[in-house]
This record gives structure tokens, sequence and C-alpha cells, in this order.
């Protein structure tokens, strides 16, 4: 009796994950698929006497491949991300080395400042930097610097989303060197080590696999990319509404009201993701070995 | 910002739905038989008004909110309905409404409105009148005209262009004296403006002879003009090129670096909160002409009070949105607290219209103007189903050609590509 009691308990632990999960993503999920395979056709009349859905197919998924807006909008996601990975997973690793010197000083309060942009909302962080942009109210240079301009746009955006990252990798990061053993570096001390050397030689190579997970983190981030350049749009002309993959998504859905179109858009997209994942984590769990 | 309302919004519902909590919205009635409507608006102080009607209706109570503005409002009217927990009543832009009608959002009130639409002219009708269904009552009419600070006029002795010419001469003038005040700002972010001026440029972008076929013509040669012309000042540099309604435009227009606005009749109440420094610094003058002597304008925005189907008392909705628009009483406080020119025609001889608007107190003629271009405003012959997707190829397109330095032409030609393409999608029949 005990035993089957006990046989039943993993499942029942287990069980408001699933219900959550399947409530809301596997459910979501395939109302999604089943809309990106319907279309709404409009019957008589100058405005339609009604509309109703049809079945279509792959015809949403021909559409959404064919259109030249998302092939752009994935460009430009890409040429954040070329600047978003490396800048957030650098400063990330900088900022867990400094902090990780014996000698610094304020080390907790500096933790918790680099931290501190992590726990600001993505919306709020992206309307101030939007501020400082501006050329009106620009503290930062503002009306010298074109932060909207064609290339200089990619820099902003991807600034805003390093500001806001950086601080969770750096403590990952860093806590991977603090689970370090002492002994190495006492070791590295005494056979006369620099802290820099130390760093590169020693500290890097160790905490590779968490430098690897931070790579992976930000790197499905930034397929993500919605916030900050949604919030900087109404701000410039530079931004447009289908900008990023996301936004041509929310545009497809919300403003065109295509949601079939917008919902086959987002089945290829999660497929990509799964890919990119799956990669990554491969290589990631090479790099651990 | 969006996202978060809508997550928050998700996590709500998703609360809801466990705590097995249903109803809400406006489609309750409480006991007592008494009825609660829900009333999406955007309009500055339209609470002033649904009070009056609270105050003497209380069987019948309307709860105002003011969840987005424009289009946003639109597309938040969609996803509602697609949930089924839209609003009982909405304001709806005249251009909005065809597309509302085809998504059947907006209700056909034709049953509560027979009395009620024989204080409508046919003209303004038009705007809300399909096939003899009527969706809306019209709220206001916005013919466009030219907003300027008479100070920034006076200081470097300019006069208030009569024609496109005289205007693009002014702009070339301000900008050798001022290099650092803009004659106008073009607006990539709102199509409202730059339709209206298509409109008095002769362009009709959609239109049909037979009531069954679309005729499409966003890019002809009436809208290539305008838009040439409008290249021709963002390319001398003498206009400047933020979108509207943003920080960075808010702040030009307060500091004066902003000479004139091309608005609708409603703009002195937009300009309190955009600029409130440059209070009793404007005036309005008819929109310069083509050709001297046209007194053709177009229209930016105007509005309908329109019924949702999700409302299960279409005939207290209907009845509010009569009320709003042809009640003396109720216009009389829209005039006063939003400046609407109202579309009603028993409204357009209320006393209140003798009065300027407060952010106006200089320009005691104000209404007078408002009704001397109000009748040669020119529109389209329609708004097309897609609406949508016409305005944000407007934002999109024409916000790249001002980043990059490319056509305003060619943008017209995607955007009329990008709009039959989406209506031969839907399955409209377009010519």
């Amino acid at each position: 009796m005990a035993a089957r009691n006990r046989a039943k308990l993993p499942y029942l632990l287990v069980a408001p994950a699933v219900a959550l999960l399947t409530l809301f993503v596997v459910a979501p999920g395939v109302y999604a698929l089943v809309l990106s395979f319907q279309a709404r056709k409009v019957v008589g009349g100058l405005l339609g006497g009604g509309s109703k859905l049809v079945f279509v197919g792959f015809d949403n998924y021909g559409l959404a491949l064919a259109d030249p807006e998302l092939w752009a909008s994935i460009v430009r996601m890409l040429l954040v991300a070329l600047l978003f990975i490396p800048a957030t997973v650098g400063f990330a690793l900088l900022f867990a080395l400094l902090l990780d010197v014996p000698r610094v000083r304020l080390a907790r309060s500096t933790r918790l400042a680099i931290f501190l942009p992590y726990a600001v909302p993505g919306v709020i962080a992206s309307l101030m930097w939007g501020f400082m942009y501006l050329p009106a109210t620009s503290p930062i240079g503002g009306d010298h610097v074109d932060f909207f301009g064609s290339t200089t746009v990619f820099f902003s955006v991807a600034n805003v989303a390093v500001w806001g990252s950086v601080g969770f990798n750096m403590i990952v990061i860093f806590t991977a060197l603090r689970s370090l053993p002492a002994e190495l570096y006492e070791a590295a001390r005494i056979d006369g080590c620099s802290e820099l050397r130390m760093a590169l030689r020693i500290k890097v190579p160790l905490v590779l696999p968490a430098i690897a997970m931070c790579t992976l983190f930000t790197a499905l981030a930034s397929l993500q990319l919605f916030n900050e350049p949604n919030t900087l749009r109404p701000l410039s002309n530079a931004i447009s509404s289908t900008w990023v993959p996301l936004m041509k998504i929310y545009e497809d859905a919300f403003v065109d009201s295509d949601v079939n179109k917008a919902a086959a858009t987002s089945v290829l997209f999660v497929i990509a993701a799964l890919a990119v994942s799956f990669v990554a984590s491969r290589t990631v769990s090479r790099v651990n070995r | 910002m969006r996202s978060q309302w809508r997550l928050a919004g998700a996590l709500l519902a998703g609360a809801l739905l466990v705590t097995g909590c249903g109803g809400g919205g406006g489609d309750t009635a409480a006991a007592g038989g008494k009825v609660n409507l829900t009333f999406w608006d955007w309009d500055p102080n339209m609470d002033k008004v649904v009070d009056i009607w609270n105050q003497a209706h209380p069987d019948i109570h309307v709860t105002l909110s003011n969840p987005a503005g424009g289009d946003q409002l639109v597309s938040k009217m969609i996803t509602a309905h697609q949930a089924g927990n839209g609003p009982d009543i909405a304001k709806v832009e005249y251009q909005s409404l065809p597309a509302l009608v085809s998504n059947q959002v907006v209700a056909d009130i034709t049953q509560y409105t027979a009395d009620t639409v024989k204080d409508f002219d046919d003209t303004t009708l038009k705007a809300t009148r399909f096939d003899g269904k009527v969706f809306g009552v019209p709220q206001d009419v916005a013919p466009l005209m030219l907003f300027y600070r008479t100070d920034i006029f006076d200081q470097y002795g300019l006069k208030p262009p009569t024609t496109w010419d005289e205007f693009k001469q002014a702009a070339a003038d301000l900008h050798a004296k001022a290099p650092q005040v803009a004659m106008t700002n073009f607006d990539a972010a709102d199509p409202g403006w730059i339709t209206g001026l298509m409109q008095q440029g002769g362009a009709d972008w959609w239109s049909s002879t037979d009531n069954k076929t679309w005729q499409v013509a966003i890019n002809s040669a009436a809208s290539k003009k305008v838009a040439d012309y409008w290249q021709g000042l963002v390319t001398a540099g003498t206009v400047a090129k933020n979108p509207s309604f943003s920080p960075q435009w808010n702040k030009q227009m307060n500091e004066g670096q902003i000479a004139t606005w091309i608005s609708g009749a409603w703009a002195p109440a937009q300009l309190g909160g955009i600029a409130p420094n440059t209070k009793g610094k404007w005036a309005v003058a008819p929109l310069p002409a083509w050709t001297a002597g046209d007194k053709t304008t177009g229209i930016w925005g105007g509005s309908a009070t329109t019924v949702t189907t999700d409302s299960k008392h279409a005939a207290e909705a209907a009845q509010f949105a009569s009320w709003l628009n042809t009640d003396g009483k109720a216009l009389t406080a829209q005039i006063q607290n939003i400046n609407v020119y109202p579309a009603a025609t028993s409204g357009r001889s209320l006393p209140i219209l003798s009065s300027p608007p407060a952010f106006f107190p200089n320009q005691a003629n104000y209404y007078d103007l408002v009704k001397q271009v109000a009748p040669s405003a020119r529109s389209f012959s329609m708004w097309g189903p897609d609406v949508t997707v016409t305005f944000s190829g407007y934002t999109d397109k024409f916000g790249a050609a001002l980043q990059n330095n490319t056509s305003f032409a060619t943008a017209l030609d995607d955007i009329q590509n990008a709009t039959v393409a989406d209506m031969k999608k839907l399955g409209f029949t377009v010519g």
C-alpha cells in the first residue's frame, strides 16, 4: 500500500507543472497550429456580407515565407544579435572576472549596481533609453549624434538589450567562478602567476560551461527581441512596425487582423527557435565534456 | 508596452478561468433592471459628458474607458471581439468603420436610429451608412485647417499662406531667417493628416461603381502630386520629419520650433496636452489651396459613436450614441470640453459655438471659420475594408522614405500593392 502511494508521488509532484504546461504552452500551441491552416474569407457584397473561416492547407505558410518583410525582419534581428550576444557575454565575463579579483573594493554594491538593470522591466528601460536618445530630451548628446540613424539604430536597440541582460549573465558566471576550489588560486599564486594570467589561463577555461550557457540564453533572447524595438518605434522613423520577426507576427495578428498568417509565421518561428536551441545545446554539452 | 498589457490580460484571463469567474464588462444587467454599458473613447474630458448622461439616466449606467486612441483602438476592438469581450459602445473614426463592419465588430443600428438620422445631412451620413444600414451615429466632422503660431509668423514677417505655393515660399523664407524653426512637421506616424491632404488634392483611394467591385487608387496621379510636393519640402529641409505625438515632436511644438500644424478642428483641445506653453499663441486659417481661390479641403478623422455586435444591450447603447451626438446638452458639453465641431445639423447652431476654444482665447471666430470650410471638405468615395493595412503601410513606407531619403511616390506604389494584395487575399473583388 505504502509502496503504491510512493509510486504515485512523482506523478503528483509533476502534475502542477504538467497542467500549467498543457494549459499555457501545449493548448495554445495546438490552437495556433489549427489557426495556421485556416483563413478568413469574406462572402458577398462590397463590405462582405460576412466572413467565414476556410481550410487552406499550407497557403498561410507559403504566404509567410514569400513575404520579403519577414526575411528583412530576420536580417535585422540577426544584425542586432550580432552586437547583442558578444557584448552581453563579453561584458558579463569581464565584470565577473573583475569582481572576482581579491583586492577589489565595494564588490557587493558594484555587483548589485550591475545587476540592477536586469530588475527594470524591458519596456521601462526602453522608454528611458528612448528619452536619452531623442535629441529634444537627450542628456547624452542626442542633439549631436543621431541615435536613430539607419545604422546607429541597431546599436541603440542592442544597447538597451545589453544594458538589461549583462547583470543576470554576470551573476551566472560569477557564481561559477566562486564555486571553483580556492586551492587552485593559491597554487597559481605560489607559482607567481599574475591576476591577469590567472583570469585568462585558469578562470576562463574553467567557467567555459557557464559562458556557453550564457551565450545560449542570450541567443534565445535575441530571437525573442520585441519589447525594445516596439517601445522605441513611436519615437522615430527608423524602426518599422515589422522591424523584428516577433513585431512582424504581432503586426499581422493585431494590426492587419490576419491571425492565421500570424499563426503560420509563429509555427515556423518556433521550429526555427527549436532548431537553434538544439544545435546550441549540443554545442554547450560538447563544451562541458 | 502593448505586449505587457497583453501579458497582464492573459494572466488575468487565466486567473479568471482558474477561479471560475465569469461575466464582467458591460454585459451584466444589475439587479432592478439597471443596465451597465461600457464605452471606449479617447477624447480628453469625455468623462464630463458621460457624467451628464449618468446623472440624467439612473437606469442606464455608462462606464467610460480609454484603452487606446485611433488606429490602436481599432486593433483592440477587433481583438476584443474575437475574444467575445468587446465594449458596448466605441468611438470609431470614419476611415476605420468599413473595416470594422466587414469584420462584424460593429452592429447595424438602423432600427434604433430612425429618428436620430434625421438630424444629419446626407454627406455626413454617407460615412456611417452603407447599403442603407446605419453603423454609427456621427460625432464630429473635422475639416483640415492650417493652425499657425501667430507670434512666430509676426516675428519673421510671414502671412498665413493661402496656396501651397505660398506655403512653400513661406517655409523657405522662414528657413532662411530662422533655420531652427521648421514650417511644419511631415509626419509618417499618423496617416490621418496625409489622407486629408490627398483628399484635398483630388485623390480617391477607394471607390466602387457597381457596389460589388472595389477600385483602389492609392498611387494615382493626384496622390503623387501631393506626395511630390511634400518630398520637395522635406528635401529642402524646411519642414521637420519626426513622428507626431512623440516626445520629440511635443517638445518642438511646445518650444516654438514648429510654426504650423495641419490638423483637424479638434486640434485646440489636443494642443493643451501637446504644447501647454503655447496657449493663446495659435490661430487658425483655411488650408492652403492648390489653385488660388479653391476652397476644397480634406478631413482628418471625425468619428462616429458605434455599438458593437458583442453588446447585449444594443437598444440602450444606441440610445446613448444618439443622445451623445444629437442632444443639445451633450453637444454643448462636447464642444466646450473636447472642441469637436458637431456632425449633427442642430448642433451647428448651438450658442456655445460663438465662444472660442479655451486654448484659443484670442480667436473669437474659431467656429465660424470651421463652419465656413466644413461644407467644402472632400472625402474619399468610401474607405476601404482594410485601411489598417494601408495605414500601417503608410507608417512603414513613408517612415523608411524619410529615414533613407527615398521616393515618396515609390512608397505610394508599395502601399497600393500591399492594400490590393490584402483585399484580394480576404476575398474582396478588386477591379
